[in-house]
Order: C-alpha cells, then sequence, then structure tokens
C-alpha cells in the first residue's frame, strides 16, 4: 500500500513533466499539422539554458532559493523561447506550403543539429547541479516490523505538480477565453479564412512555438531540479515520451495532452516499481503503438461529426 | 450615387494558379455606396477576382486600389485591416468554434470598442443567430452558416463587403431574406457590396452595376437593368434563375 502511493506520487511528478512538453507537440500539430521532432531538443536545451542560469546565480553568491528560482525560470523560459522561434523560422517556414515530408525531414535534422550543438558546447558527459531543493512532507511512517516504507511527497514533488497544475490552467484559459487563443484556433481549424478576417497567421503560428517552448523550458527547469543530472540526450527519451503522451491523448487536444502525460508518467513508474527498470521505455513505446493502432485519434481526440 | 474615385478599382489585373492563368486583365470598378455585381459562369474566374482583391492568390500584374492606396502587394491581413471585408465562397465557418466565436473573430481588427453594439445589429439582422450563439459552428445548417458568415463579415464595420455566392444552395426563402438584408444595409448605411452571384437574376436585380465574366476576362459592364435587358445575357445566365423567381 505504501509502496503504490510513493509510486502514485513519482508517476503525477514525471506525468506533470511529460505532460508540459507534450502540449508543445499538440499545440504545434494543431496549427500546422506537423509533429515538430526538434521540440523534445528544445527541452533539452531549456534545462541546459536553466542549468547555466543556476550556476552562475550560485558562482556570484546569490543564496535566496526562491530569487534565484524565479530568475532560472523567467530567463530560461525567455531564451528557450527564441529558440523555438528560430526554429520555426529558419526550418519550418520556408517549407511551408511544400510537400507533407519535407519539414518532418528538416525537423529531424533539427532535433539533430540542437543535440550536437550542445554536446559540442557543453560536453558530452552528464552535467550535474548540487541539489537545491531538499526534504518534504512524511506522508505514511514506515514500520519495521510490517516492513511498510516511509511515503514522502518531497518540496520538490510539491513544486512540480503545483507548478503544472497553475501553468496548464492558465493556459487553457489562454487558450480558450483571450483573443489570442481564438485567432490560434481560428488558424488550426482554417487558416485561409483566419487571414481573410486580418488575422497574421505566420505570427500566430511562431507564437505557438514560442508558448510550446516557454513550457518546455518550465519542464526543463523542473527536470534539473529533479533528476539533479542532465546530458544533451534528455531531450529524445523524454521527447519521444511527451509525443506518445501527446497521441495517447489525441494529438492536437490540450487536455488530451495533460491527460495523456499523466498516463505515461504513472505507466513508467509502475512499470518500473513493478515489473522492471529495464523495460520501461519499451512500456512507452508499446503504448504508443498499441494506440496508433486501436486509437488512432486518442482519448480525447475524437473526430467531431461537422457540416463545411 | 457614384463618386468621382472608386473605393476599389482593379487595373488589367492577372492572376495565375502556377502557370494556369486564372484572370486575363481584369478591370472593374466599385464606387463608394454601390451594390456591384460579377456574374459568369462556373470556372469564369469570380471567386480567383474576389481572394485577388483580399491578396491571396496575388496578382501577378496590374494594380488593386483600394481608397487611394494600392493594396496590390500587401499581405492578405493587412489588406483585411483596412476595412475590407469578405464572406468567403463555401462560407468557411469555423467549426470548433460557437456562433458567438466566429461573430468575435470577425471583430478581431476593429479596436474602437464597439463589439456590443456590432453584436445586436448582426442579431437583429439575423435574430437566428442569437438563439444559436452557443451552438458550434460545424453543426450550423447550410443557411444559418451563410447568415454567420454575412454577419461574421459586418463585425469588422467594413467599408467594402466583398459576397461571394451567398446564395449558393439555400432555399429561396433564406436567399430572398439575404438579398433583402444587403439591400437594407446599402440603403440605410451606404454600405459598398461587391457580390459574386451565379443568381443572376436577383443580383442583376438588387445591384446598380453589373460586370459579366468570361473565361477570366471582364465581356460586358452596364447598369442591372441593361444587362438584363441584353439577349446575350439572358441567355446564358438567365433562364435558370428567371423560372426559379417565376415560381
Ligand atoms: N487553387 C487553385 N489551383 C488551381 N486552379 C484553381 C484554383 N482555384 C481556382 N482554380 C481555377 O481557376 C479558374 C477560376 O476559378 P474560380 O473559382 O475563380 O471560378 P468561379 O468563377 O468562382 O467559379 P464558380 O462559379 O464555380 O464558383 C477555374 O478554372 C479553376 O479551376
Ligand atoms: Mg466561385
Amino acid at each position: 500500500m505504501e509502496y503504490f502511493v510513493q509510486q502514485l506520487i513519482n508517476g503525477v511528478t514525471l506525468g506533470s513533466i511529460y505532460g508540459l512538453i507534450a502540449i508543445g507537440y499538440t499545440m504545434v500539430y494543431g496549427i500546422i499539422g506537423m509533429i515538430n521532432f526538434a521540440h523534445g531538443d528544445i527541452f533539452m536545451v531549456g534545462a541546459f539554458i536553466a542549468l547555466t542560469v543556476f550556476l552562475i546565480m550560485l558562482a556570484i553568491g546569490v543564496t535566496a532559493l526562491p530569487l534565484i528560482l524565479l530568475i532560472v525560470l523567467i530567463v530560461a523560459m525567455l531564451f528557450t523561447s527564441v529558440w523555438g522561434w528560430a526554429v520555426e523560422r529558419i526550418a519550418y517556414r520556408p517549407l511551408r506550403g511544400s510537400f507533407r515530408l519535407a519539414p518532418l525531414i528538416t525537423a529531424i535534422g533539427m532535433s539533430i543539429a540542437l543535440q550536437n550543438f550542445v554536446q559540442l558546447t557543453q560536453g558530452a558527459r552528464v552535467k550535474p547541479l548540487p541539489p537545491q531543493i531538499q526534504g518534504g512532507v512524511t506522508l505514511m511512517q514506515g514500520d519495521a516490523e510490517t516492513g511498510a516504507i516511509v511515503v514522502q511527497l518531497s518540496y520538490m514533488q510539491i513544486i512540480i505538480i503545483v507548478t503544472t497544475v497553475v501553468l496548464m490552467t492558465a493556459f487553457s484559459l489562454l487558450i480558450a477565453k483571450t483573443e489570442l487563443g481564438r485567432a490560434q484556433r481560428a488558424c488550426e481549424q482554417d487558416p485561409k479564412m483566419a487571414s481573410l478576417l486580418g488575422v497574421n497567421v505566420d505570427r500566430t503560428i511562431s507564437l505557438t512555438f514560442v508558448m510550446g517552448a516557454a513550457l518546455a523550458a518550465v519542464a526543463g527547469v523542473m527536470f534539473l531540479l529533479y533528476y539533479g543530472v542532465i546530458d544533451f540526450y534528455i531531450g529524445f527519451l523524454a521527447g519521444v515520451k511527451a509525443f506518445t503522451a501527446a497521441v495517447l491523448g489525441g494529438i492536437g487536444s490540450l487536455p488530451g495532452a495533460m491527460l495523456g502525460g499523466l498516463a505515461i508518467g504513472l505507466i513508467e513508474t509502475f512499470w518500473s516499481g513493478y515489473f522492471s527498470v529495464e523495460y520501461k521505455d519499451v512500456a512507452a513505446f508499446s503504448i504508443l503503438a498499441i494506440t496508433l493502432i486501436f486509437l488512432p485519434s486518442g482519448l480525447l481526440g475524437k473526430p467531431e461529426v461537422e457540416k463545411v | 450615387m457614384s463618386g468621382p474615385v472608386p473605393l476599389l478599382y482593379t487595373r488589367g489585373v492577372e492572376t495565375y494558379y502556377g502557370n494556369i492563368i486564372a484572370l486575363r486583365g481584369v478591370d472593374i470598378a466599385v464606387f463608394e455606396g454601390e451594390i456591384v455585381t460579377l456574374i459568369g459562369a462556373n470556372g469564369a474566374g469570380k471567386s480567383t477576382l474576389m481572394m485577388t482583391i483580399c491578396g491571396n492568390p496575388q496578382a501577378r500584374t496590374g494594380q488593386i486600389v483600394f481608397d487611394g492606396e494600392d493594396i496590390t502587394h500587401l499581405p492578405t491581413h493587412d489588406i483585411m485591416s483596412r476595412s475590407i471585408a469578405q464572406s468567403p465562397e463555401g462560407r468557411r465557418i469555423f467549426p470548433r468554434m460557437t456562433v458567438m466565436e466566429n461573430l468575435q473573430m470577425g471583430a478581431m481588427i476593429s479596436k474602437n470598442g464597439t463589439f456590443e453594439e456590432d453584436l445586436n445589429r448582426v442579431f437583429d439582422l439575423f435574430p437566428r443567430l442569437k438563439e444559436r450563439q452557443h451552438q458550434r459552428g460545424g453543426t450550423l445548417s447550410g443557411g444559418e452558416q451563410q447568415m454567420l458568415a454575412i454577419a461574421r463579415a459586418l463585425m469588422s464595420r467594413p467599408r467594402l463587403l466583398l459576397l461571394d455566392e451567398p446564395s449558393l444552395g439555400l432555399a429561396p426563402m433564406v436567399v430572398k431574406q439575404i438579398f433583402q438584408v444587403i439591400h437594407e444595409l446599402n440603403r440605410s448605411e451606404g454600405l459598398t457590396v461587391f457580390l459574386v452571384e451565379q443568381n443572376a437574376f436577383h443580383a442583376l436585380r438588387l445591384a446598380h452595376r453589373g460586370y459579366v465574366m468570361v473565361n477570366g476576362k471582364i465581356t460586358m459592364t452596364g447598369t442591372g437593368a441593361e444587362l438584363l435587358a441584353r439577349p446575350e445575357v439572358r441567355a446564358a445566365y438567365l433562364e435558370g434563375g428567371r423560372q426559379e423567381a417565376a415560381q
């Protein structure tokens, strides 16, 4: 029981990170119908930017942790957004209107380019960050006689889950209620008509990449703080899992991405907790395959009946 | 009725789709306060002209001038923020947005805080839309969608309204209602309308002037009454429409 609860907490934490990344996949797919394979690497770049800012702050002797966290978050979101924006500008926009596979190929190219760039500038080895946020709340006391383990909800986990919930709520409201969100949905449904109503479609697409990258940056910061080590390859695995989450939830659907992220995080954690750590990635990929075969439009991506 | 300088005119506009020419040097003029109609057979290039005015596709040669400004090479969203609105061919309602959201999209470029007023105006014109304001666009009937397309175009308070086949696929009663609304807007507010129609009989009776397009070229022009009287026009475009109107 205790073990189960602990796994549940861990799974939700991991799922939050996947969910934040998955939003970037789903939004870009929604608006231009392509899988931005470089998105996982944008997340990785975000984590490295966060690490750099952390180390600078520690080096110049800033000690107030909330201040450090705030600055790291803001700077990481800002710079990562620029990367996301640049990727769209350089690799995708010039190919708009060409055959469908073209941007997919440049996306893979961009992914490799970003990985190699970080590998060259940051080195191939893992980079550690000294633990910043320690401790937590003990939910259940261990008991040596019954063999029950201690169930802990760490402060880091609380931060990750709360941040994710706040960001996703804010984000959903933005898409549902604001003029910008409406313009995005309009570009998603009919870009030609959106432009006939005065919407700058290219700019709206750029903004979508920027938003996705900013959320990926937050995920990057969380990942860095949670695991304490990063390398240039984290974007690939996390990216594929977040992508799986987006597909599972129904690609193009925001709540779907969140739900899918949570599901993948839980499955992965429980799989490693009860079966084997080695096969946890296989579990995630199997889900991708099974979803694509039996539920191609995902959990929440029901194609609706429409007259056009 | 007609001012000295047209609100909109085109000079020698040629538009291509790839290497295929669709408009072969089109000259038209629309004066402030006029209803001008463009009639022609399927594939003549009517919708192409409407879209070329809006910059998608752009004219390869020639010139398009709106309100004294050359808009030929502006991007679509810039053109549309200059008080031109189009209700395009096929209506193009956003299917997964509510009626209200579709109307909000129409008001995107109007920044003068007149949303409530404009909303009440289009709800007065089309009370049906008010009843259905929370329904998703994709689930409206064809006629309701057409009303929404026109209402959406009106939300930005355009000086020039481009309407591409507003009567397509609608019951005669609804066609009548829509033509009535166009007439009313023009008469009471002086709205300038450029109207593409298959339903030539109705269109020519409604419009002050008309153009006939054949194969990407303007072949005839005149007042609505003049064109209605021309035997070529009657033979090519009117017989069907007249029968329908006679019913
Ligand atoms: N996107 C496109 N690509 C290639 N050719 C096109 C495209 N759109 C239109 N055309 C061609 O251009 C010509 C003019 O088409 P257009 O849609 O302007 O005709 P129309 O007068 O509006 O016809 P209808 O009354 O049927 O709506 C047609 O031959 C059509 O096949
Ligand atoms: Mg047409």
